[in-house]
């Protein structure tokens, strides 16, 4: 206690307790280191944090179904597919708003495109609805429009609908820029909650995707059939608008003939009565799905819960675990290809040593493309291999190897191509084992088998274990070479990723399927870790 | 008095683009293709003119067709699309257009009349299969065979390829079910017209993968175009599937001793869509290429180059001589009477809903 206040109570020349001073002068320090480090961090925080932060986000992120249907969403929460039962009629007018919308915005075929991964047929079930989803509800237009022909004039609905001051506001617009945004009148949303929204999204669709004006366009259809379903509603009281068009279609109204959505939308596509459909679109309007990942482990979600996909589509536990055994036995062949190698060259002559090194560190200066198609002109049916095996009597004509696209092509390919990675962590780590121990040990009386095995082996046991580190990691995430020699056994998981990247775009999935191997390759880094020590690997003496 | 109408037409184009002109287009294209033969065949026929006739627009190309669908959308996401024209396949035209990626346009509108007075949409007829798709030729993925591995009887249907007795050896065929499946059940003894009905259900796949298995262990699976080629040209297949051009090019150009087996060709198509979200400037400029680009000389123009049959009507009497061989490409194209006798088209929207349910069935049953 003492001893804190008599530092306490130190200062320097400044005046400024010792202490604080020292800390700014720390603090300045660890700045400049850090300004030091700074492009670097910045570089692995653009190029490498931030897209696998993306990745693990993307593979559970499914916020489309609910953003392009929010009202059918909401609506289906209450439906139980197990009922095998179609959604009610108040679902089917939810989807024929949020249909109108998406249709309007071009989002109904993305969702399609979504769902589709998940149900064959959604696409096509999406895209043929969107065609003709604008004329459910017509009978409402013409019921109204025989009412009162007012109600087919856009300015009849403009003067219901419209705020007075943005009325005012369009019609002082004089066609330069944009068009005043619309506003909806005040009130009109407590007495007519659906027709309002309709109008509004109607308005603002028009205004924005069209580029046209509200006050020249007749409404959708949809709007019509809103109106119809506010009129109906019980207690609706349309007098504080006071619009007698509106009080006329109040008691005209009642007479209408009802139109059911449903009907509607099951008359555009059958598939619509099907409560699978609609099992699909509630197990996946969550905004975030298991699902991916599910299917990336050959699970799917279904709208009855998570079960293993059909016997003829496991793929892909399968391809994880060839990923792994392949990746394993590549490392093992490297070891025993390169482990003599490396021994030769800690051994040998300085001059000797450095000619084996330019030749180890050659393929480095090709091309990977050109070394494995190098590869593939060994290696094929009449390939050079082949050729002259035939040609020395060792197999016949018709009993030519297949040593390419298969697992054996990709294990050739790879282990080639991944050998300097083995080869020079050994070589550093053997360079640094003293011959002397060798000498020693023999002249305590070992064998050359003894002393390989007690003294010169254990010391080079470091190198081993950080070539096979590199080697593994490079050829577990490895795509290229594999897709080239592998033909269709000797594919990676790598392969599948690169498909649902670019060639048919499920991004989710290929998300999900690079974070399992992520979480993989960590796991084996940690139990590595455990059992051999990773202060036990070296990459130099 | 042709002579005057077509001179009449040309000075309305002209006048056309100087008022376009007008408009500000930019000066700068990136133009999107599959690089190899087919870039080359657009270069010569649509670039090159195009640059004569507007003085300082450049043009560059981007080699990344196949990767189309992916790349857009991941401009699209990041709010910079740098592609100005796209050359798609149809499957992927319609894609873009479903998601939005693709600008929607009014064919006679934007497109130049066919030179026998017929409206854009009438001379491209059934081939403008999405809103956004411009087609620009009509290829077909068929197969060729080694003349000196398949005995004193070539090989006259495309069941041949199932025919391991008549015909042993290696085949090639694409990584991917389309065409394949519908092969398979043809040759299984299910109509044409039947093939999408019978896929649809679980035992019509079973089915066509069933008469796969017969022959899996005797193919090598390609997935880039130019795969085929080189199998065939080293021996290392008897026969394989690959786009109709790249085995006019093994055959005519590099003189292999391969043929061409036209029996059930698929059809497909290929053409520019322009991506959704340019500014005016780069959009007026990629539409007064497509004018131009799409025009029926310029369609057949590129024939000469290409063994692709133009996908308009009017352009097919142009086609004309070889531009290096000097020899009649119309019996080399896709859509020769002689070579069409059976044939099927791409059926896009069927694919479009079975695609990711029977790639992934097909990848299973790969890798088993």
């Amino acid at each position: 206690m003492t001893d804190a206040t008599a530092q306490d109570a130190m200062i320097t020349a400044d005046g400024t307790p010792l202490k604080v001073s020292l800390n700014r002068a720390l603090r300045r320090e660890k700045l400049r280191a850090l300004m030091l480090i700074a492009p670097l961090l910045i570089f692995i925080l653009v190029s490498f944090i931030f897209p696998i932060g993306d990745m693990l986000i993307r593979s559970v992120q499914n916020g489309m179904v609910s953003q392009v249907i929010p009202r059918t969403v909401t609506t289906l929460e209450d439906w139980d597919h197990t009922s095998g039962e179609t959604p009610s009629e108040e679902v089917f007018q939810a989807l024929t708003r949020d249909f109108m919308i998406a249709v309007e915005r071009k989002d109904h075929t993305r969702l399609g495109t979504r769902l589709n991964y998940e149900r064959t047929g959604m696409s096509s079930l999406f895209r043929k609805t969107g065609r003709r989803v604008d004329d459910l509800g017509e009978g409402y237009t013409d019921q109204f429009g025989d009412l009162d022909p007012a109600w087919e004039e856009p300015m009849t609905w403009v003067t219901l609908m419209g705020h007075p001051d943005w009325i005012a506001a369009q019609a002082a617009w004089d066609g330069e820029g944009a068009e005043p945004s619309f506003r909806l009148r005040d009130g009109v949303a407590d007495v007519l909650p659906r027709t309002a929204e309709m109008y509004a999204a109607f308005a603002q669709v028009v205004q924005v995707e069209d580029e046209d004006s509200p006050t020249e366009e007749e409404p959708w259809h949809i709007v019509y059939a809103s109106l119809y379903e506010d009129l109906q509603a019980d207690g609706v009281d349309v007098t504080s608008l006071s619009a007698p068009i509106l009080t006329a279609a109040l008691e005209g109204s009642a007479a209408f003939e009802t139109q059911s959505m449903r009907d509607g939308f099951i008359e555009i596509e059958e598939d619509w009565a099907d409560p699978e459909v609609w099992g699909t679109i509630q197990a996946f309007s969550s905004p975030v799905t298991a699902g991916y990942f599910l299917k990336a482990v050959d699970l799917s979600l279904t709208p009855d819960g998570v079960e293993p996909v059909a016997d003829n589509l496991t793929i892909y536990v399968e391809l994880f675990w060839r990923t792994m055994w392949m990746s394993m036995t590549i490392t093992f062949s490297c070891i025993l290809l390169g482990y003599p190698i490396a021994w030769l060259m800690a051994n040998l002559p300085d001059r000797s040593a450095n000619l084996i090194m330019i030749l180890v560190l050659l393929p480095f200066w090709t091309s990977l493309l050109v070394r494995t198609s190098a590869w593939k002109v060994l290696l094929q049916r009449q390939g050079v291999v082949n050729d002259t095996l035939v040609a020395i009597g060792l197999i016949g004509d018709d009993g030519r190897l297949a040593l390419i696209n298969n697992v054996t092509g990709t294990i050739i390919a790879m282990t080639h191509i991944l050998l300097p990675f083995m080869i020079l962590p050994l070589y550093s780590v053997m360079k640094g084992i003293p011959p002397s121990y060798l000498r020693a040990a023999k002249s305590l009386g070992a064998t050359n088998v003894t002393a390989f095995r007690r003294v010169y082996f254990p010391q080079s046991v470091p190198g081993i274990g950080a070539g096979s580190i590199l080697v593994f990691i490079l050829s577990i995430g490895y795509y290229i070479t594999p897709e080239i020699v592998g033909g269709t056994k000797g594919v990676f998981i790598s392969n599948r990723i690169a498909y649902f990247i670019s060639d048919s775009p499920n991004w989710g999935l290929a998300a999900a399927l690079g974070t399992i191997l992520l979480v993989v390759v960590l796991a084996l880094y940690w139990a590595y870790d455990k059992v051999v020590g990773i202060d036990n690997v070296k990459l130099g003496g | 008095m042709k002579k005057t109408s077509i001179l009449g037409t040309s000075a309305i184009i002209a006048v056309a683009g100087v008022a376009l002109a007008d408009g500000h287009m930019s000066s700068d294209m990136i133009l999107v293709s599959w690089g190899g033969a087919y870039q080359a065949s657009q270069q010569n026929a649509y670039v090159e003119p195009y640059i004569a006739q507007n003085e300082g627009v450049t043009a560059v190309w981007d080699e990344s067709s196949s990767e189309a669908v992916a790349k857009l959308r991941a401009m699209n996401e990041a709010g910079n699309v740098t592609w100005d024209v796209v050359d798609v396949v149809a499957a992927d035209a319609i894609r873009l257009c479903d998601e939005g990626l693709a600008l929607e346009i009014d064919h006679d509108e934007i497109l130049a009349p066919g030179d026998d007075g017929s409206s854009a949409s009438d001379d491209f007829g059934d081939l403008i299969v999405s809103d956004c798709f411009v087609p620009q030729i009509v290829y077909s993925t068929t197969f060729g065979y080694r003349d000196d591995l398949v005995g004193d009887t070539p090989p006259s249907s495309v069941c041949d390829v199932f025919d391991l007795a008549a015909y042993p050896g290696m085949r090639s065929l694409e990584r991917n079910p389309i065409a394949n499946l519908e092969w398979a059940l043809i040759c299984d003894g299910v109509d044409i017209a039947d093939v999408y009905d019978v896929l649809e259900t679980e035992e019509g796949q079973d089915q066509a993968f069933a008469k796969l298995d017969t022959i899996k262990d005797n193919v090598i699976w390609w997935s880039a175009g130019a795969d085929t080629p080189q199998l065939l040209a080293d021996g290392e297949v008897v026969m394989g599937s690959t786009y109709n051009g790249r085995l006019f090019s093994l055959i005519e150009e590099q003189d292999q001793p391969v043929s061409m087996l036209w029996d059930w060709q698929m059809f497909d198509l290929d053409g520019w869509i322009i991506p959704a979200g340019l500014s005016p400037e780069r959009e007026a400029r990629a539409l007064d290429f497509l004018r131009f680009a799409t025009d029926t000389q310029r369609l057949a123009d590129q024939a000469k180059y290409i063994s692709y049959g133009p996908a308009r009507a009017s352009s097919a009497p142009l086609v004309s001589t070889h531009a290096d061989l000097g020899i009649e490409m119309a019996p080399h194209m896709p859509t020769d009477p002689a070579n069409a006798q059976n044939t099927f088209l791409f059926n896009y929207e069927w694919w479009a809903d079975y695609r990711d349910d029977l790639d992934a069935k097909f990848q299973a049953w790969l890798a088993q």
